[in-house]
């Protein structure tokens, strides 16, 4: 099943996942209408998925009037290149890449000690959307995943270097989303702010919207890292004692393969991973996300450097 | 403090679809996915309270024991909570967002936390209760179809309780619920609980608010919160979570004529499409359906929906709330800002009206001013052309005209547009008569509004009996 097939149906049941869906429809909507240049981060996680479907929705039978961008550490799941590449083509889209590698190649970046490039994709990303002038950047967070971002507004104000600054950040009341800003600033929109994790998973089981395989339970060569099963690559793993075994596993968020850890999971479908996601006993991001775990303020630190 | 968590590697097993929360009761994942999935309405709260009303701790014990909070979070909350020698874990930590606020252990912005039950869904919108009170209040009621306000037993109704409700009052929320929090320190006593809730129940009555319910509750020991306390005999109403859970929702199909503010056309301009021309927005108030003689504000012309447009299909009929693209018979010059509205009650436009504002940023709005101005999906040049009294917060009365608003100031003002607006009076919930002022440089928003004399609107619920002041105690 293509996201194109899934466009014409009606599925959605749940009234609460209708009004979410029309909030975030409106917001994508008030994008088109307010800004000149908008993209979507798109990284072919469930989230951007998401997005990328409601926006093709909201503009529905046009064509949608956003490009994408990816910011592509060189870590990432081929399963998931593969995937985005294949929505791209399918879809008509326009996407754009910004390679980590090219701005560890030119100097603009240096490789931290550790591997880890999910910290670095924050330059080529405030660098492009200078570069393309893009003034409204759409991405998929949501306000439950982190405690700093509950109070994240849904039109974020970012300074010229990317900057999140809380005081500058403005009351959002009733519908009317503010999108007006200085040259130079631009503005993140999060249409999926009021969504939670499960309310994503609902929605994606109702719409019957395909996500990449490796959401979904299945074999695979990990090792054990800082608590995380992590998959081995030229990204720097295994080392020194770290074994490789055999597991059957899922990720349940996509990013950076040196800091995405996958969990045990025999849940093969979206409904067995709503009921794994209701049993589960660990949040989201403190399971796999091992660049969280630098600190209780480290996201609120990164946003404040221009993070998604 | 040690920051780092802990991962559990534990395999989640579903198969035997049985897992243990913290508190020690099995629950059966199969059931509870299925109880979570069926379908469910939304409903969107506020909880405002003054400093050390327990507010956090009330957030922190609903998220807790409606087991919205997974194992690592408690696990750091417990930690840390140790760690500053406290014998119980302090819920306030599950909600405390900013580091700086951390810190200073205070809350200085709107958080927007999320649970659900298997009756519903809920967003809740966590407001601070000083220093920027009424920014934050205006901010998270605006959207609420009920504000939860916290008073401490030993203080009972105090300035800033009545200032919440009646923020909560001047935006229309329909629904209000005094939680008397910390009745363990007065001895789980009636009679204080009583008279607090009857002290309230009457001043929110003179607000002309429909619906009052007062709860007895302990946030610290999760009396009333979620679970019905045994150590409040004499209380049998609900919980607050019950409470939250069975509320009455209006039923946003209306008989209204439409008002659906025109966000983006859509004009695919392909070769199977030449000529498509959907006008997409969401539906503010009222219903449309196919045939609905409509007006376009303020141009005046006059056209019939040919057909409602969604990415699911057609529709025959879409109503308050939802996002759809409407057909019109005619080729009408329409485009982002204009109306579509029905054709019995459709606003006149105007360029000059009375509107109650609220001060959110730092910098003064003088009158005079010149800014911009946001209405439904418009935005126009205006003018701050007198302001007509400063709003005292606890007497409800005009006190004086100053020259100019500062930040969380409450002001009846005339503003004067460029463009003629087809504003109307503003209706709870802000899809109709909400307004924005924007300062055109950096596009600050300077104020929130809404269209009317507010006061006098409170004003006449109380006057006009039938209204119908049904205050009322939840206590039996």
């Amino acid at each position: 099943m293509t996201l194109t097939d899934t466009v014409s149906r009606e599925r959605v049941t749940s009234p609460h996942l209708k009004t979410l869906e029309s909030e975030a429809i409106h917001i994508l909507r008030e994008v088109a209408g307010q800004f000149d240049r908008p993209v979507i981060l798109f990284s072919a996680g469930k989230d951007s998925v998401l997005v990328l479907h409601l926006a093709r929705k909201a503009f529905h039978p046009a064509p949608l009037p956003f490009s994408l961008l990816h910011v592509d550490t060189g870590h990432n799941f081929p399963e998931v290149l593969d995937y985005r590449d294949r929505v791209v083509a399918q879809g008509g889209l326009r996407l754009q890449v910004a390679h980590v590698q090219d701005w560890i190649d030119d100097g603009r970046l240096t490789e931290r000690p550790d591997g880890t490039r999910n910290p670095l994709q924050t330059v080529p990303l405030v660098d492009t959307i200078a570069a393309e002038k893009f003034d409204a950047v759409i991405g998929g967070a949501r306000r439950d995943e982190e405690r700093s971002r509950a109070k994240e507004r849904i039109f974020s104000l970012r300074d010229s270097f990317g900057g999140w600054d809380p005081r500058r950040q403005r009351p959002e009341l009733w519908g009317l989303y503010n999108g007006r800003h200085a040259p130079g600033e631009h503005v993140r929109v999060f249409p999926l702010s009021n969504w939670t994790e499960l309310d994503v998973w609902n929605y994606i089981e109702a719409e019957g919207i395909e996500l990449p395989q490796i959401y979904y339970s299945h074999q695979r060569d990990v090792f054990r890292r800082g608590g995380m099963w992590l998959a081995p690559g030229e990204w720097g793993g295994p080392t020194g004692r770290e074994v490789i075994e055999r597991r059957t596993v899922r990720y349940r968020t996509v990013g950076d393969m040196s800091c995405t850890g996958a969990v045990e999971s025999t849940a093969t479908d979206v409904r067995a991973v709503i009921e794994e996601i209701i049993a589960t006993r660990i949040t989201e991001r403190g399971a796999t996300r091992a660049d969280d775990q630098l600190g209780e303020a480290a996201m609120e630190d990164r946003k404040r450097e221009g993070y998604f | 403090m040690s920051t780092a968590v802990p991962i559990d590697t534990t395999p989640i097993d579903t198969t035997h679809a049985d897992v243990t929360p913290t508190d020690g009761t099995p629950i059966d994942v199969h059931e509870l996915a299925a109880e979570l999935t069926t379908s469910r309405r939304l409903l969107r709260f506020a909880t405002a309270g003054s400093v050390d009303d327990g507010k956090s701790t009330l957030v922190g014990r609903l998220l807790h024991d409606s087991k919205s909070v997974l194992s690592d979070t408690l696990d750091a909350v417990e930690r840390t909570s140790q760690a500053r020698g406290l014998d119980t874990p302090d819920l306030s930590l599950l909600v405390d967002g900013l580091r700086a606020e951390r810190e200073q252990g205070i809350t200085i912005d709107v958080a927007y936390r999320y649970f659900a039950t298997p009756a519903r869904t809920f967003i809740l919108a966590d407001t601070p209760g000083h220093v920027q009170y009424t920014r934050n209040t205006v901010t998270g009621a605006s959207t609420a179809d009920l504000v939860v306000i916290l008073t401490d037993a030993r203080t009972g109704v105090v300035n800033q309780t009545r200032r919440h409700a009646a923020v909560a009052a001047l935006l229309g929320v329909p629904h209000l619920l005094l939680a008397v929090n910390k009745v363990d320190l007065v001895d789980y006593d009636q009679q204080v609980f009583d008279s607090i809730a009857a002290e309230f129940s009457a001043y929110a009555a003179e607000l002309g608010i429909p619906e009052v319910t007062a709860i007895p509750i302990s946030a610290l020991h999760g009396d009333n919160v979620v679970t019905r306390s045994e150590r409040i005999g004499w209380y049998t109403g609900p919980s607050v979570l019950e409470h939250l859970e069975n509320l009455d929702l209006a039923d946003s199909s209306t008989t209204e004529a439409v008002r659906f503010p025109v966000q983006y056309v859509i004009r695919p301009r392909s070769d199977e499409l030449p000529d498509y021309r959907g006008y997409a927005g969401r539906v503010t108030a009222g219903t449309v359906r196919p045939g609905d003689e409509v007006v376009v504000l303020p141009s005046g012309g006059r056209s019939v929906v040919q057909g409602i447009d969604t990415a699911d299909g057609p529709r025959d009929l879409a109503h308050a709330g939802e996002s759809v693209t409407l057909l019109l018979e005619d080729d009408l010059d329409l485009s982002r800002g204009d109306l579509i509205s029905g054709v019995a009650d459709a606003p006149e436009p105007v360029t000059e009206f009375a509107a109650t504002i609220t001060l959110l940023a730092e910098r003064p709005l003088r009158r005079g001013a010149r800014a911009l101005l946001r209405y439904g999906t418009s935005t126009t040049r205006v003018i701050v052309t007198s302001i007509d009294g400063l709003l005292d917060i606890d007497s409800l009365t005009y006190q004086s005209a100053p020259d100019a608003l500062a930040l969380n100031d409450i002001a009846k003002v005339t503003l004067r547009t460029a463009d003629p607006l087809p504003v109307e009076d503003y209706r709870a919930g802000g899809a109709v008569g909400s307004l924005l002022i924007i300062e055109p440089s950096d596009g600050t928003t300077l104020a929130a509004g809404m269209v009317g004399d507010r006061r006098a609107a409170l004003h006449a619920s109380v006057s006009d009996p039938s209204t119908g002041n049904t205050a009322k105690e939840a206590t039996a």
